[in-house]
């Protein structure tokens, strides 16, 4: 017996070692001057496209050339459904990469978590780099305090698109047609939308990645009624202002008039099977080879005449407890410096206003004219405001999710729903 | 009937008498029979402890603590995340929807997979082409069945429009909290309903032939055949599938990720996709963890119970 005991023990000794030794494995230690070739780089992306990822590779190997402590710099490209998540677990696991690509509506949330190494001093240090370049409204997302937490890579406008060839087909103005009537704001819009549905059975308007669960991106409609989640300190919920109500009416009325295609029916307007489509610019694209005439529009104004428009982003940032956090920074300002900023707005519409012109952005979207770039996509980048973004976003998010619920069924209270999402929200965003 | 094992004398270790060195104890017969079985199990108990205790421990150690993901900081937190849980607001909603779901699962499916088995135990042509199209879904990826049903289920999608072929308008299956519990419950059925179907079809395969042609010859009909000989026989497989269904019913995850993301409202957030949001969608691993710890001791609790049970209602266990 006593054999056998000191066999289990040794045993469970040998299994212990071999669990410890297989988790310090991945410890190596860290000087302040990394010695030639000892520095190795990851970037987490949501991007797979081949020939984006050649550019990245191409200006990471010009980087190499003057940087000899970098061994090597690679790009991971993660599935865009389940980015945030996953880069969550690499930071939870302790596989953080040292440089990450972050959306929008997690911008309040890891600039302000102290997850974001700050730029500033970085950026304004490197030769040649031209900060005062950068757009302030395509900053103001990613700064805290004075400092710039990511690079916003790109900044995007959403348009409404429009199948003219729909319109036409029930009978109604073309969308050039209903900005010459004067007719192009919301309530027009989805008057002829439900028109639409009732004389062809095609869809109305849909809110791209919408799906009655990301209300976010419905900030394209309350924007143009003056209306925001909350106020500008976060502090203070703002769903049940008399504008977001009028916002959520009209969205209420769009359901039952079947302007909007209802939850759970999937209706795409790049094939043709919707009359309008409110999107970021560059999902343009997917009209390449459009079988029906299409017009790009900027999105309604608000009830003043003034713009109402919005930008989608996307920032690029260090992780500050990255092990090459340094280096890191020095890549990410070669990256976006201006030579390599005007090869990366090839693929995204870049933040700095040098390169904010109709050439430019033409490389980016090649289906689309001058007049349409200059008039539409370029007008849409001023004194946008951005998809609404708080720390805890992702818990205010869900929380009005559940809350609008009730919102998506035909002649909803609209306005007891709209007060019960700030009473649900309310203890988050005083938290 | 034992067989008491010859003696043989163990040969010392080849140069183990060399001058100058002690002479080493040579290993007992029954001492390298363990040593044998031992390097055996390593494997499985070195998979163990990495995958099953070490992760345990880390996940009780970490439902102790205050941990934010994004800014790296953690710190103790003792029973915090205990006394969050007991005044959790959104808690006793996941629990009824994590239990609406177990009870759902088990009453379809257990009934469903012991008439199709059954059915289905019989020679006859055809019956092998049965059994594997029963069968075939358990071996699908999980993520790939739920989203074709998701396209299935949608308001203009393929079930609609079948009902709407014999006049019926279907519900939005999806989009309304007793629909989507309902949809999901039928989707995990289809998905696994054949792994139970051939469980039941070898605890069948099993039962002796003579004793049912007694009870037949006994003037027996076949519901009382069923009833009295063939049940009893195969209870312990009837309870090795409840247990089985209940565990794996607890742990229900990409189903509910794919098709309803736990809405409309929480009516399908079960408690591994609740325990899923707060650790990876709010950056919350303490709360996560804690959740994780609740799950752990549910699903013991229901196993120790079904176990004991067990005496009650398995008959003919070995």
């Amino acid at each position: 017996m006593k054999s056998s005991k000191t066999l289990i023990v040794a045993a469970a000794v040998a299994a212990s070692a071999l669990v410890l030794s297989a988790c310090s494995s991945g410890s190596s230690d860290s000087s302040s001057t990394p010695a030639p070739n000892s520095v190795s780089l990851r970037m987490t992306t949501w991007t797979a496209n081949q020939d984006q990822l050649k550019l990245f590779n191409q200006i990471a190997d010009d980087f190499k050339k003057t940087h000899p402590e970098i061994k090597s710099i690679t790009f991971d490209s993660l599935p865009p459904a389940d980015y945030s998540t996953t880069l969550t677990t690499q930071l939870a696991g302790g596989d953080a990469p040292d440089l990450a690509w972050v959306f929008d509506t997690d911008a309040t949330d890891y600039v302000n978590s102290g997850t974001l190494a700050p730029l500033t001093s970085t950026l304004k240090a490197t030769a040649g780099y031209d900060y005062s370049d950068l757009s302030s409204s395509a900053t103001k997302l990613w700064t805290a305090k004075g400092q710039l937490y990511a690079y916003p890579f790109s900044t995007s406008p959403f348009i409404v698109f429009a199948n003219d060839s729909l319109l036409s087909q029930a009978g109604l103005p073309t969308s050039a047609q209903m900005k010459a009537n004067g007719t192009w704001t919301w309530p027009d819009i989805m008057q002829a939308a439900s028109q639409v549905n009732a004389k062809t059975g095609k869809g109305g308007v849909v809110v791209n990645n919408f799906n009655y669960q990301d209300w976010t991106t419905l900030v394209g409609i309350w924007n143009s009624f003056g209306a925001a989640p909350w106020s500008s300190n976060g502090k203070t919920c703002t769903f049940d202002s008399p504008e977001m109500e009028s916002a959520f009416s009209l969205i209420n009325k769009a359901i039952r008039d079947k302007a909007m295609p209802g939850p759970g029916t999937t209706v795409d307007f790049f094939s043709g099977g919707a009359a309008f489509e409110v999107a970021q610019i560059s999902s343009a694209g997917l009209l390449a080879k459009a079988g029906f005439k299409w017009d790009v529009n900027p999105l309604p104004a608000a009830k003043d005449g003034a713009a109402a428009n919005v930008i989608g982003q996307a920032g690029l940032g260090v992780i500050a407890k990255g092990k090459n956090a340094e280096e890191a920074s020095k890549f990410l300002a070669f990256f976006t410096n201006p030579d390599n900023a005007k090869k990366l707005a090839a693929y995204f519409p870049p933040p700095r206003t040098s390169l904010q012109t109709a050439d430019t952005l033409a490389a980016t979207n090649p289906v689309l004219s001058a007049d349409q770039l200059n008039n539409v996509v370029i007008k849409s980048l001023s004194d946008a405001v951005t998809r609404p973004g708080h720390v805890n976003q992702a818990q205010i998010a869900k929380k009005v999710q559940t809350a609008l619920t009730p919102m998506w069924k035909p002649n909803a209270d609209v306005s007891g729903i709209l007060k019960n999402v700030c009473s649900s929200v309310k203890p988050l965003l005083e938290g | 009937m034992s067989t008491a094992l010859p003696h043989r004398e163990v040969r010392p270790a080849r140069g183990s008498s060399r001058a100058g060195r002690p002479r080493r104890r040579p290993l007992s017969i029954r001492q390298r029979d363990q040593l044998t079985g031992y390097l055996f199990i390593a494997p499985q108990l070195f998979g163990i402890a990495a995958f099953v205790i070490l992760p345990l421990c880390l996940v009780i150690w970490f439902s102790l603590q205050n941990w934010n993901v994004l800014s790296g900081t953690s710190t103790f937190a003792g029973a915090d995340n205990y006394r969050k849980l007991l005044a959790d607001p959104q808690i006793a909603q996941v629990a009824l929807a994590t239990a609406i779901f177990s009870v759902g699962l088990v009453l379809l499916n257990i009934p469903m997979a012991l008439v199709l088995a059954v059915l289905l135990n019989r020679k006859g042509r055809g019956i092998a082409f049965f059994r594997t199209a029963f069968f075939t879904p358990v071996v699908i990826s999980t993520v790939a069945w739920s989203i074709v049903w998701q396209f299935l289920l949608q308001d203009n999608g393929g079930v609609n429009g079948l009902l709407s072929l014999v006049g019926i308008t279907g519900p939005n299956w999806l989009q309304t909290g007793p629909t989507a519990m309902l949809a999901v419950i039928v989707v995990q059925v289809f998905k696994n309903v054949g792994l139970n179907m051939v469980l039941f079809l070898a605890g069948l395969q099993g039962v002796p032939r003579e004793l049912q042609e007694a009870a037949r010859v006994d003037g027996a009909g076949g519901w009382r055949v069923f009833r009295s000989i063939v049940l009893p026989l195969i209870s312990p497989t009837i309870l090795l599938t409840v247990i089985i269904t209940i565990v794996g019913s607890l742990q229900v995850f990409a189903q509910i990720a794919v098709l309803t993301a736990g809405g409309p409202g929480l009516s399908t957030t079960v408690l591994v996709y609740y325990l899923y949001q707060q650790a990876f969608q709010f950056h919350d691993f303490g709360y996560g963890s804690t959740l994780a710890i609740v799950l752990f001791v549910v699903v013991l609790i229901l196993t120790i119970i079904q176990w004991q049970l067990r005496r009650k209602w398995v008959f003919y266990e070995n």
